[in-house]
């Protein structure tokens, strides 16, 4: 350890960031996740991300780790222990770690004074020695070196090893071999660092109850496991960063839970389609065929099926699109997060078309979403887009348990039975019966001589039949807008949070942005800065939104994404003027920080030299 | 115009079949292709099948991408679901239909321009999944409703209306579908309605991807001298390497024929393909062997057609997804949703 020479060295509980820097393919994320498992069992919230590349494996990857107590979950920015195990980065990961800071690394072979900082803490291991020395076998030294760090940092942070062997030994049930020696490579590290280290370090975890029953997940699981409560049957989807998980996801429950306990045949098909066009395609003739169908894809996946998705606007067919969106445009920064989506969503393909949009918080709302989306497309009849991102799809994140009514019952919409055919209702596949511009619809194969209907994205009649005249198209358009009015009344409703003071300003957010605004908030609240906040869940806006916005005088808009995004749907939706729409946009494909969000809000406050705490709410 | 109803005339004598249906009952609305367009004689032939196959029209659904040839899908089995979908993407649309219900019948249709060029992907995925349908493309080598440019199955050499000579090689969606997977293959000719009848007959009874190419004159774009295409054309050219007839497991097998002329081939349902073979001694159940006759013949100019290829023991994309007999949307929510107590042990494995 070498001795700092004009900083203070930080002196935190329950309450830092540690940033491993690994090379990818060598098996340090399943180390790494053990070891925030690890920290989440001693009862500390801890929200981990993987920084990862395009890549498979050689490449440099960082696995974050927020520890908090106070239960904040955003990305915080910075580190207070860097684990620094890749030399590619090493320049630029010393240089992250905040003054006062700790650097981990393995000291096997001597680094030069130069390369270090005189105002962190350096600890080194000689890992790479230990395991030579240890193991013969070269993928095993990779690996335990992973382990072994575990076991260092454990007794750096004065942890308890049986937390984190009886998280091992949960693990590995049933493969003691496995156990042992994953054993043996902890307490190597940990004895070393005991033996050799000041443990421990300012940096300490404790017995904590911050976790209460929340459980660890990440959001594309939850999407494949809202789909399966959804009443998902049929799934088609291709290969995409960062939503591929989702249809894992969705495969392994399946498996779980639809596979008839008689036959073990499947009540569900799922089809790995040729491309993006094929996967949307076969979601809606199934949809149109009367199964629950979905796709998950990301941003090139979006612009792959644009045609299609002013097929199911137009001839009025249900679909679920799980868009795990990342960075764009083109490829972009495919490993990177964005909510760059939003508008390629809301209004995609030719011709006049809105889509219904939802935005999940995390997890939890990742399935509880994720499952109504189902509802909401088969009562609407058209394409729902649930819109998360790479942040809360792709990190294991601590949120509510999930939970579902099973007095609940799927919504089907508007499907005309074979008895209301037989009874002769009259049937018009476009025609707006209930006034709410939702139509209904039969399921092929339902009646031998009724209800059949030519389904086409041409213009047609009320009654399906194909006509070019303009007065059944305008008929249809002005149907269409109606339904899209009452999409607003049934999809999610934005969540208020009002300031403890009187405020003039508003803030705008959504998705995953909630964790880093929630702690902005608390931030602001703190420099006697009050703004009211409201969550948006949904596209098309509600009027909630829209009175949102009039109570305001300005209302900040905080996206990730270059263009404004939302701020132009707000705009262009609830015909607000631009001037009181302010942007906050974050988008190097990182997570949005509390840290940026409450700065450029403070900052623009100040700007505009006013003292929100002073004023009162204009009436 | 296909907004004016279709008179319907009723005479006592009209031929019903066992569910009591006339052909008119198997008919659609009133085409609006050009008089004399192939097209028309295929949803004639597909009329014609369904009648003699006794098929409840509300059990089929009939698919198809953008062109002349996806307009019929309007012009036959009326009481049928039809879906217009996209330009060359009627595959997938097709597919996501039979992943929901097992039990109808899936019927694709489709031309050159719409499998053979913009579509080429979906058709070929199509077939390697084995879906069960029966797709049909109508092929006439040209773009018809944009007025005539060449589609991907225009033979090299052919001249176009206005004079062009192709000269980008032919795509042959036969040989494309044998080496694909396909389990049914056959090619044909729209101005053979004998032949074509119980060809489709065959594919609507075939459980697993069956695939017929038409020959289907385009008479206003596709009928000239210099074309390939053309009626004249493929009727001088025209070998078929078998005449099938289709035997229901409740039929008779009445007809009789030559002794060693004659080939059964037993499909999944129980229904029986005789095929009675001309000319060169030619076995269907040889995939390789149709392959190569299908070039050596294309190489001295002919047009192969008949039931080129048949897999008795064909399997369908259900099959290899081990789906339940039940179709799926008609599973309840039972059956679909794990509830709440799945719920709380899968959150306690989760903490």
């Amino acid at each position: 350890m070498s001795a700092m020479s004009n900083v203070t060295a930080i002196q935190r509980c329950n309450d830092f960031v540690v940033k491993f820097a690994n090379v990818n393919g060598s098996g340090s994320a399943s180390a790494n996740e053990l070891f925030a498992r690890a920290i989440i069992r001693m009862g500390v919230t801890v929200t981990p991300r993987n920084i990862f590349p395009s890549n498979i494996q050689g490449l440099p990857t960082w696995y974050e780790m927020r520890i908090s107590d106070a239960g904040w979950r955003g990305s915080r920015g910075s580190c207070d222990l860097m684990v620094a195990m890749n030399p590619q980065t090493w320049d630029r990961d010393i240089a992250e770690i905040e003054p006062g800071g700790y650097l981990f690394y393995d000291s096997t072979k001597p680094l030069p004074r130069s390369k270090f900082r005189d105002d962190i803490t350096v600890l080194g291991v000689p890992l790479t020695e230990i395991c030579n020395r240890e193991y013969s076998d070269l993928r095993q030294r990779q690996l335990f070196k992973n382990v072994m760090y575990v076991g260092a940092l454990t007794a750096l942070l004065d942890m308890e090893m049986a937390a984190v062997e009886k998280l091992i030994s949960d693990q590995y049930r049933g493969k003691d071999k496995l156990i042992s020696a994953n054993f043996n490579a902890l307490k190597l590290g940990y004895e070393y660092a005991k033996a050799n280290l000041p443990c421990p370090i300012g940096l300490r975890i404790e017995h904590a109850d911050s976790v209460g029953d929340n459980i660890f997940v990440n959001g594309n699981d939850a999407c494949g496991l809202g789909a399966v409560y959804g009443g998902a049957t049929v799934a088609a989807w291709y290969p995409i960063t960062p939503s591929t998980s989702v249809i894992e996801a969705f495969t392994s429950y399946c498996r779980k839970y639809r596979t008839d306990p008689d036959n073990g045949a499947a009540r569900y098909a799922i089809v790995q389609a040729e491309d993006e066009l094929a996967s949307i395609g076969m979601v809606i003739g199934a949809s149109w065929n009367g199964a629950r169908a979905f796709t998950a894809t990301s941003g090139p996946g979006i612009s792959l099926m644009q045609e299609f998705f002013g097929l199911a606007y137009f001839a009025e067919i249900p679909a679920v699109i799980f868009d795990v969106q990342r960075g764009g445009p083109s490829t972009g920064i495919p490993t990177r997060t964005q909510q760059s989506d939003l508008l390629s969503c809301a209004y995609a393909s030719h011709g006049d078309t809105k889509h219904v949009l939802l935005f999940p918080e995390d997890p939890y709302e990742c399935f509880s979403l994720g499952a109504q989306a189902f509802d909401l497309a088969e009562r609407l009849q058209t394409p729902v887009f649930v819109m998360l991102d790479l942040d809360i799809g792709m990190n294991e994140r601590l949120c509510k348990p999930f939970d579902w009514d099973d007095q609940r019952r799927y919504d089907r919409g508007k499907v005309m039975s074979y008895e209301e055919l037989e009874a002769g209702k009259d049937f018009g596949r476009y025609l707006d019966v209930d006034g709410d511009g939702i139509p209904y619809r039969t399921i092929p194969g339902t009646h031998p001589t009724r209800g059949a209907f030519f389904t086409r994205g041409t213009s047609r009649n009320a009654y399906a039949k194909y006509s070019e005249m303009g007065e059944d198209y305008v008929y249809n358009m002005e149907r269409l807008r109606r339904k899209f009015d009452t999409a607003k009344t049934l999809v999610p409703t934005a969540i208020l949070r009002e300031a403890s003071g009187p405020s003039r300003f508003g803030v705008i957010y959504y998705g995953s942005t909630s964790p880093a605004m929630d702690e902005a908030f608390a931030d602001l609240e703190g420099r006697g800065i009050h703004v009211n906040t409201l969550r948006v869940r949904s596209f098309p806006f509600g009027e909630d939104v829209l009175d949102f916005i009039a109570g305001h005088e300005y209302v900040f808009v905080v996206e990730q994404n270059e263009s404004a995004q939302m701020r132009t749907l707000l705009i262009n939706e609830g015909e607000i003027d631009p001037k009181r729409l302010v942007r906050v946009l974050h988008y190097d494909g990182t997570p949005i920080t509390a840290r940026f969000i409450a700065n450029k809000i403070a900052d623009a406050l100040d700007e505009r030299k006013v003292s929100p705490i002073r004023k009162q709410v204009a009436s | 115009m296909t907004y004016l109803a279709k008179p319907k005339l009723f005479r006592p004598d009209t031929p019903k079949n066992a569910l009591g249906y006339t052909r008119r009952d198997y008919e659609g609305a009133i085409s609006t292709l050009c008089a004399g367009c192939g097209h028309d004689s295929i949803s004639a032939a597909i009329v014609q099948a369904s009648f003699d196959l006794d098929i409840e029209p509300h059990r089929v659904a009939k698919l198809s991408g953008i062109g002349c040839s996806s307009k019929t899908t309007d012009y036959f089995l009326g009481n049928s679901h039809g879906f217009n979908s996209v330009h060359g993407r009627m595959p997938s649309v097709l597919t996501g239909a039979a992943l929901a219900n097992r039990d109808l019948i899936y019927m694709g249709v489709s031309g050159d321009g719409d499998s053979a060029s913009i579509g080429i992907g979906q058709f070929a995925h199509a077939m390697r999944r084995g879906v069960n349908m029966t797709y049909i493309v109508e092929n006439n080598g040209v773009y018809g409703l944009t007025k005539g440019q060449f589609s991907a199955t225009a033979d090299k050499g052919s001249k176009s209306k206005r004079g062009v000579i192709n000269n980008d090689t032919p795509i042959d969606l036969v040989a494309l579908a044998l080496q694909l997977g396909a389990t049914y293959v056959a090619r044909s000719f729209s101005g053979d309605k004998e032949q074509l009848v119980p060809l489709i007959k065959g594919a609507l009874r075939h459980h697993g991807a069956a695939f017929i190419d038409v020959l289907s004159p385009c008479v206003t774009f596709n009928n000239h001298a210099g074309s390939t295409k053309s009626y004249d054309y493929v009727r001088e050219h025209n070998e078929a390497v078998n005449r099938i007839d289709v035997i229901l497991p409740h039929d008779p097998i009445s007809a009789s024929y030559p002794p060693g002329s004659l080939r059964r081939v037993v499909q999944h349902d129980g229904s029986i393909l005789l095929l009675r073979k001309l000319g060169a001694d030619y076995d269907p159940s040889d995939r390789i062997e149709a392959m190569n006759h299908l070039h050596e013949r294309h190489a001295l100019g002919e047009i192969v057609t008949g039931l080129l290829y048949v897999d008795e023991s064909a399997e369908d994309l259900h099959r290899h997804l081990n789906t339940v007999e039940k179709p799926l949307n008609q599973l309840r929510d039972a059956y679909l949703c794990p509830g709440s107590k799945a719920l709380d042990a899968l959150n306690a494995s989760l903490r």
